[in-house]
Parts: structure tokens; C-alpha cells; sequence
């Protein structure tokens, strides 16, 4: 029960909801950021291969089933609360690919360079944009290269308007 | 005189479920909003909603409000009259309506039923300087920006961290407004923990036990002085920060907007948990006056989601008791006793369960089998 002082999850809250190391390191893995007790279930609605277990109750929190997670990612544009984020931290040797939602204008570009933002949102590294999945429902999800140790720090991103020239 | 089987006031959320639910079970229905549109304050929620996938979860308000009127437009039992308000109920049946722009035109209508789902208003703060220009309500801050496309400001202090305060602050965002900061009265954060994170990965933050104390400028907003509040609420000397902001947003909670139901002499009841004086009313949204049923916020504050099925349940209910049943009265009835019931099952929504308890005063009867 920590958020509710300052609205950025604490690193116990954070402990629940990260994924083992060894399933981290087996590659692309679903981290559902998502801690408090709200009707709402989208998340495992949207997954096809049944990784966000189905809920009992509508208010319960998401539960993943690892060995079911392919990393697809679908599930991140489902989320009302934007909470939801796709990680793999062994993309290569130095560094890792976030998968994020992303409902702000300009909507970046593949190659650009982002600041990479925290929970709190700081700028904690420049980071490459890999993709850029448009979504009907507006939730786009912007894939970046980040620093393998911030894979776990960053979770935004801040999109300068490129200047032609 | 208009004679009609059921008139509802008010097409919001609640209300639009009303009409659709009552028109499905064959009542003619004719729905009276005040706005420009139908959808109430859905037009504005460009967020997606929370809730059951199997509802509306996961669609934004301003689609739910699309897919309704859509239906609501197809559906030959329902007349919309929009930019009329009810200003009148009288001990014979019969509703007063000011239609047009200026409100010049009356129209008498006498149904043999009402749903109220007129909704809330919300409430005001107690400030130096809040009568000046850049002092905006968060509705009013939403229908500028989301209906009709007219930034408020470029620099704002949101008031408020329930659900509305950080939904408008992510919204004024999204705009490429600038909020400098949220503050909030109480110790905690009020809405949802990831509208809050949501806000936070932005770099918004959000002061807690600190709450406005001070507007400046002399003709409009040209900056605040914020203070930290004890649990007393005084204001703590030497805790003050001052911002340059051209715009203030209050999201100071809203109050049960029930004029027409008091006039109807409803039996009311102060209720704290429902945020005002409410109707008290029976499970199936029926008032202490045989003819005028509710839903939504004006049966006292709580979220759209949970709005629309209590307009459902009004709907469903008020038509059955015209004789118009639904052919599946006493399953869907059940069923949206359930929905409520799950939709209300989390530590949020605590006093709000309260409060409803408090608030229905008999159990409401099956009309199936109460004839």
C-alpha cells in the first residue's frame, strides 16, 4: 500500500510484479505494473495465449503465467491504465527492448532518438526507437533500446518534435 | 399535452442506458438532455474506461457515447429532444420543458413514468482570488479541450488527485499543456494508482496534504501559492510553494445534482459516502414516489460504469412496471444486480457500498411476480 503517498510504485511493490531472473533472461516477458484492487479486465481478455490468467473476480490483480508469455505484447495497448510493459533484458549483450504504451503527440519515428524516462519522469537515458505499433484503439506501443541496467528504470518516453532541416 | 410512457432527464451515461434498456422492452421513451449532444460527460472522457471486457472496459468514453446515440438512433421507440431542460414537476404527473437555445419554447409532457439521471455538479473551493479568469472546473476545462478543441491555458495547477484531477491532468498533457503540478488535500492519492503512475512517468508531481491557498493576479490567473495542510486542514507556515500558472483546474469532488427530485418532494437523505443529499430509492432504482425512478451520479457519486447499468436497472424496472416486460426480465435483472455488485467489490469502492445500503430503503420487489 505505498503508492498512494506519491503515485510511483516502491521496489516492493515492484518485486511482485517482475518476473524471475531466469524467466527474464529467457527473452521477452510481460511486467504488469499494476497493484491495486479495480474492476477492470481487459488484460486477460486481450492475451492469446492465455499468459494473464483468466479473473475470478473482476477486481482481482492480474496473475501471469511465465511459461505461457511469448512477449507478444497485445496486452499493452488493452490496458486502461497504461500499466503494462514488455521487457527483454537479454535483447543483446548491452542492452534491453521495452515495449511501452504511448498516447502522446509527436508519435515518434523508427531510428529516432528519445529521451528515456523513469517512473517519475526523469530523463535517465538517450534511447533508440526500434518500432512503432499504431493502434486502432490509440494506444500506440513504441518498442526502444535501452541500457541493459535501466531496463527495469525506464518505463516512458519524451518525443522532442524533430526540426526539419 | 405529450403523452409519453416514460421521460428521462438527463442523457448521460445513465440515462442513455435508461432509454436504451426501456425502449427494448417496448416503452416509448423520450430523453431530454440540456446539451448541445447526447452523452453527458462521456463525450469528454477520452480515456479508455475501466470494467468488465464484456461491458465497456477498455473503450473510451467518447466511443461508448458513439455506439449509444448510434443505438438510440435506430431504436423507433426512442424521441431525443436535446437542448432542453425540465424545469418542472407537478403533483399531476406533468414536466415542464424549456426547449431552444434561449429556452423559449415550453413543451407540457405528462409520462407515466421518470428517470432522473440528471447527473452532479461540481463543487466549488474556498480560495483567495478563485473568481478570476484562468479559474476553470475540470468539466468545463474537458468541454473546452475534448468537444470543442480550445486549449484552456499553457501552465495549470491541477487541485484535486481523485480520478478526475489525474485524468484531466493527462488529458491537458496530451493537449501539450503544461501542469505543473497536482495537489491534493487528503494524505493519499484518491483515483486509481495507475492514473496516478500515469501522471507521475510524465513528470507531473503530485503533492499530497498540500492544497491551494492563493491565487494571484490582477485580472486574471498569473500564478499560486500552494501550502502544505495539516489533519486539521490549517495550512502549515513555511511550507508554501508558489508556481507561475495561467490556468487553476478544480477537481474538488461533485455533489448529486437533485432539484427535480426534491421538487417531486422525494424522500431525500444526507448521505456522506454518496457525496450529498440523494434519493433514497428500492433495488430497482425506484424513488419513494411510485412514478420517478433514478440512476447514475444524482443516486449518488460513483463511476460511469456503475451508472449505466443502475440506468438499466431503472430502465428495465420502470417499463416492467407499466406492464412492459423484458422477455428475459428476471435473468437480466439479475444479471445487472451482479454486474453492481462485482463492479463495487474492491476497497475503492468501500463507502460507496456504504453509502447504497444506506440509501435503499426497501429491497424492490420482482414485478413479474409482484402483479
Amino acid at each position: 500500500m505505498s503508492i498512494p503517498g506519491s503515485g510511483i510504485p516502491t521496489k516492493d511493490d515492484l518485486k511482485k510484479v517482475i518476473p524471475p531472473s531466469k524467466v527474464l533472461g529467457q527473452g521477452p516477458v510481460v511486467i504488469v505494473e499494476c497493484f491495486q484492487n479495480i474492476p477492470c479486465d481487459p488484460c486477460a481478455a486481450s492475451c492469446p495465449s492465455g499468459a494473464i490468467q483468466p479473473f475470478e473476480d473482476i477486481n482481482d490483480l492480474p496473475a501471469v503465467d511465465y511459461a505461457k508469455c511469448t512477449g507478444c505484447g497485445l496486452c499493452i495497448a488493452s490496458c486502461p491504465g497504461l500499466a503494462i510493459f514488455v521487457v527483454d533484458v537479454n535483447y543483446s549483450n548491452t542492452e534491453a527492448l521495452i515495449k511501452l504504451p504511448y498516447e502522446l503527440l509527436p508519435i515518434p519515428q523508427k531510428g529516432q532518438v528519445v529521451s528515456g524516462l523513469d517512473r517519475a519522469g526523469q530523463k535517465v537515458a538517450d534511447v533508440k526507437v526500434m518500432k512503432v505499433l499504431k493502434n486502432k484503439n490509440k494506444t500506440n506501443v513504441v518498442s526502444i533500446l535501452v541500457p541493459k541496467d535501466l531496463a527495469m528504470v525506464i518505463r516512458n518516453i519524451r518525443v522532442e518534435e524533430i526540426v526539419n532541416g | 399535452m405529450k403523452e409519453v410512457d416514460i421521460v428521462i432527464v438527463g442523457g448521460g451515461p445513465a440515462g442513455l442506458a435508461a432509454a436504451l434498456t426501456a425502449a427494448s422492452c417496448s416503452a416509448s421513451v423520450l430523453l431530454v438532455d440540456d446539451g448541445l449532444q447526447l452523452g453527458g460527460q462521456l463525450i469528454k472522457q477520452t480515456h479508455k474506461f475501466f470494467g468488465s471486457s464484456q461491458q465497456f472496459a477498455g473503450i473510451r468514453g467518447i466511443e461508448i457515447a458513439r455506439n449509444f446515440i448510434h443505438e438510440i438512433k435506430k431504436s423507433s421507440n426512442i424521441e431525443v429532444l436535446t437542448q432542453a431542460t425540465v424545469t418542472g414537476y407537478y403533483e399531476d404527473g406533468v414536466l415542464t420543458i424549456l426547449e431552444g437555445f434561449n429556452g423559449n419554447k415550453l413543451i407540457k409532457v405528462k409520462p407515466k413514468r421518470m428517470i432522473v439521471a440528471t447527473g452532479a455538479s461540481e463543487n466549488m473551493l474556498p480560495f483567495i482570488n478563485n473568481d478570476l479568469p484562468g479559474v476553470y472546473g475540470a468539466g468545463a476545462v474537458q468541454t473546452l479541450m475534448n468537444v470543442y478543441g480550445v486549449v484552456p491555458g499553457k501552465e495549470v495547477l491541477m487541485v484535486g488527485a481523485g480520478n478526475i484531477g489525474l485524468i484531466v491532468a493527462y488529458q491537458l498533457m496530451q493537449a501539450n499543456i503544461q501542469v505543473k503540478a497536482i495537489v491534493e488535500a487528503m494524505p493519499c492519492i484518491g483515483g486509481y494508482w495507475v492514473h496516478a503512475s500515469k501522471i507521475r512517468r510524465l513528470g507531473v508531481p503530485i503533492y499530497t496534504s498540500c492544497t491551494l491557498k492563493e491565487v494571484k493576479g490582477d485580472e486574471k490567473v498569473e500564478g499560486v501559492t500552494i501550502s502544505n495542510i495539516d489533519k486539521g486542514f490549517n495550512f502549515i507556515p513555511q511550507t508554501e510553494k508558489e508556481f507561475n500558472v495561467d490556468t487553476v483546474c478544480l477537481a474538488v469532488g461533485l455533489s448529486p445534482l437533485a432539484e427535480l427530485l426534491w421538487q417531486a418532494d422525494c424522500q431525500m437523505a444526507y448521505i456522506p459516502e454518496l457525496c450529498g443529499y440523494v434519493p433514497q430509492r428500492d433495488e430497482n432504482m425506484k424513488t419513494s414516489n411510485d412514478m420517478i425512478y433514478i440512476a447514475g451520479d444524482v443516486a449518488g457519486i460513483e463511476e460511469a460504469s456503475s451508472a449505466m447499468v443502475e440506468g438499466q436497472v431503472a430502465g428495465l424496472n420502470a417499463a416492467a412496471s407499466l406492464n412492459l416486460y423484458h422477455k428475459e426480465y428476471s435473468q437480466i435483472k439479475q444479471k445487472f444486480k451482479r454486474q453492481l455488485a462485482q463492479l463495487r467489490n474492491n476497497s475503492m469502492c468501500e463507502a460507496i457500498t456504504k453509502g447504497v445500503q444506506k440509501a435503499t430503503i426497501k429491497k424492490g420487489g420482482d414485478y413479474v411476480y409482484s402483479r
